[in-house]
């Protein structure tokens, strides 16, 4: 399977610059995430690596080549605004989909069945899209971006709107895909769940790509920070020989440890020095790694002018 | 992995018309409109056949053998007179009576040639009365004229060789009410018939973008071939509606014997008419097509749509309320060449018998000429507004940007 490579896009709509230089891949079998806020250049993206939209500079690449017509159609694609013929019925318009998608009439047939079949909507293969419950609408928009075995994906917003179980279920397709060999993108900005489901994620915002990397290397924060609930810090944090406390709350305490120029080998055990210091002074109920979920890291990201993610990290922990 | 077909620009095109048919097939207002459409067509000849039924149909008039020597006499004064006798042998008086009583005949002549009686049931037609005066006063004058040791015979071939001398002073009259009333069908068919098709179209546009399924669309086919297949799913559906309606049409006007064959070809009119609905379905289409992309709701295609309407009722109303009185009205006949119109015009000028072969030839070259520029306007239009919900696209801004 194959690299999905966006180069340099740009492109804009009057005087309004929607994306500025726009670059990432997507590689064969992951999932990748593809945040920002309203407006930042997500759909843009989407919609020119699906050449409904022309970009005005860069390129989209698969394995180096140019996506041309042919290769797109063989991608499976979920647009924002959901797009179904309102007055068809479901079964014969996923076939419809999927011979534009250069499936034959029997093949089509066949993926339409397997595919309601996955997604539960067999039962409804008779009735016209507009009847279907909005859930049962997003699976078969689903269904219509799966049935010609696509050799990527990209979707975007594909579980907003959804149930927990609808999302159970769109959740464990994009990953039976993504272990298959396909490259999937999608948008979102339910955060949890991109940090759960994701491989790797892309911030975007103002049209330029801020932040790509897997989960734990955004979350990664340049300095090492620990939170202890237990004695209050001011008694106690004079006796770690190389951090400061960042936050003094009652039993709360942030410590960060300064970081060393000789770099992080044989460093796992410097943490054990807070602790020791803290179990010192008091009981110690909580001791934990701060790391920042995706979703600080985002509200960094898209508010902070050029600050980069961790400063406003809050102290929730992760029991260690 | 399920085995592959590389589409072909050709088949993108078929697999959308295919989709276009089968959902026009499928649509209760579709069916009804074309069965009320044909239903019209036949009712309309039968309401007219029944209308005119009493005019043409001939006088029976039965003839003994004792006066069977009148017959050609009876029928040629009633050719003279504009009453169109039949005469029919009956075996005698008793027989031609029975078929008077049984309204099989108007009139029955017993008696002898030089002492004829008519028998009718109840009186004799205004025409017969006439007819059957006019015979009985040139008996009289043969009687007069014998007696007066003339030749009746010499004297009956003076008169029917003596004609008034009539000099016309205003134009001679064309009007003839079988192109009448073909070129007047003929019109109001193919307007409502482009009208229609060309709604259809722009509303397919719009419900694809308000939908927006035209996004998942147009990431497997490209925007002309997208166009291309609605037209021309749209237009042999059309087509196949028009081509039902005229059928029938000629059907009923043949089996009813509606129209003068001698003076209308019904078959080339009919043929005419098909050629230029095709012609004008794929221009006005193609109007529709760019124009109705720039709407995202259902409610406003009528507004976008309107100059294009206007530009269809132009034609249409020059060619049933002008052309069928006036074929060679300057108006009509220079209107007949200009594209967008000839195809509402033409094909009643040519109904009407006031257009060449020649003539409607040019016309339809022109037509097709422009066809080209229309796919580029319309394409140009439709790829640029066609992703664009939420506001009307302005037309401007659809046409110039890239």
């Amino acid at each position: 399977m194959a690299t999905l490579e966006i180069d340099s896009l740009t492109k804009s709509y009057g005087d309004v610059q929607a994306l500025r230089g726009t670059s990432f891949d997507v590689r064969a079998g992951e999932i990748f995430g593809f945040v920002g806020s309203n407006g930042a250049g997500k759909t843009t993206t989407m919609r020119i690596v699906l050449g409904v939209l022309a970009a005005d500079s860069g390129e989209v690449r698969q394995d180096g080549r140019p996506l041309d017509l042919a290769a797109r159609r063989r991608i499976g694609y979920m647009p924002e605004e959901r797009g179904l013929y309102p007055r068809m019925k479901v079964g014969e318009q996923l076939v419809y989909l999927a011979r534009l998608h250069g499936l034959s009439g029997a093949d089509a047939k066949d993926a339409m069945e397997r595919w309601t079949t996955t997604l539960g909507v067999d039962a409804r293969r008779g009735d016209e899209v507009q009847k279907l419950s909005l859930g049962n609408q997003q699976r078969v928009q689903l269904a219509a971006a799966l049935t010609h075995d696509p050799d990527l994906l990209v979707l975007d917003e594909p579980f907003s709107g959804l149930d927990p179980v609808a999302v159970d279920v769109m959740s464990g397709v994009l990953r039976a895909r993504a272990d298959a060999g396909v490259p999937v993108v999608f948008s979102s900005h339910q955060l949890d769940l991109v940090e759960r489901l994701c491989d790797r994620v892309g911030i975007i915002k103002d049209g330029s790509m801020v932040e790509v990397g897997t989960i734990d290397e955004l979350r990664r924060t340049e300095t090492e920070r620990w939170v202890v609930d237990g004695p209050p810090g001011a008694t106690w944090i004079g006796a770690v020989p190389d951090g400061r406390a960042v936050s003094l709350e009652g039993s709360r305490t942030v410590v960060e440890l300064t970081p060393r120029a000789d770099g992080t080998d044989g460093e796992a055990g410097r943490e054990q020095a807070v602790l020791r210091a803290a179990l010192a002074a008091g009981p110690v109920r909580e001791f934990a790694l701060v790391r920042p979920s995706l979703t600080e890291l985002y509200r960094d990201v898209v508010s902070a002018e050029e600050k980069p993610a961790g400063t406003a990290a809050e102290t929730v922990g992760v029991v260690a | 992995m399920s085995a592959r077909s590389s589409l072909t620009s050709w088949g993108a095109i078929r697999l959308v018309a295919g989709r276009e048919i089968m959902t026009r097939l499928h649509s209760k207002s579709f069916v009804w409109l074309t069965v009320i459409l044909v239903g019209a067509v036949v009712l309309g000849g039968f309401a007219l056949n029944l209308a005119s039924s009493s005019g043409p149909t001939a006088e029976r008039v039965g003839v003994t053998p004792q006066t069977a020597s009148l017959a050609q006499g009876i029928e040629s004064t009633g050719t003279t007179l504009g009453t169109d006798v039949e005469t029919v042998d009956v075996a005698d008086d008793t027989a031609g009576e029975a078929q008077v009583r049984d309204g099989d005949l108007d009139a029955l002549v017993t008696g002898s040639a030089d002492d004829p009686t008519v028998v009718v049931e109840s009186e004799l037609s205004p025409g017969l009365t006439a007819v059957f005066t006019t015979l009985a006063q040139q008996a009289a004058l043969s009687d007069a004229v014998t007696s007066l040791g003339g030749d009746p015979a010499e004297v009956a071939g003076d008169m029917a060789t003596a004609q008034p001398t009539v000099r016309t002073i205003g134009e001679a009259s064309e009007f003839d009410p079988t192109r009448y009333v073909t070129g007047l069908v003929t019109g109001i068919l193919l307007f409502m018939a482009i009208m229609i098709s060309g709604q259809l179209i722009a509303q397919g546009v719009v419900e694809e973008k308000t939908s927006r399924v035209v996004e998942l669309l147009l990431s497997t086919v490209r925007p002309w071939q997208l166009m291309a297949g609605k037209v021309l799913g749209i237009g042999l559906v059309g087509l196949g509606q028009v081509a039902l309606v005229v059928l029938a049409g000629v059907g009923t006007a043949l089996g009813l014997g509606l129209v003068d064959t001698s003076t209308i070809d019904l078959g080339t009119a009919a043929a005419w008419a098909l050629v230029w609905f095709v012609v004008g379905f794929v221009s006005y289409a193609l109007l529709m097509a760019g124009l109705g992309a720039l709407v995202s709701r259902q409610e406003d295609v009528g507004a976008v749509t309107t100059p294009v309407t206007f530009l269809m009722v132009i034609p249409y109303i020059v060619g049933v309320s002008v052309a069928p009185w006036a074929p060679d009205n300057p108006l009509v006949v220079w209107l007949s060449y200009v594209p967008l119109c000839s195809p509402l015009l033409m094909p009643v000028r040519i109904a009407l018998g006031s257009a060449e072969t020649w003539e409607a030839l040019v016309a339809l070259g022109l037509s097709v000429a422009v066809i080209p520029v229309l796919v580029w306007l319309a394409a140009k239009i439709y790829s640029n507004a066609v992703l664009r919900t939420g506001a009307r696209v302005r037309l401007k801004d659809a046409l110039r940007s890239a």
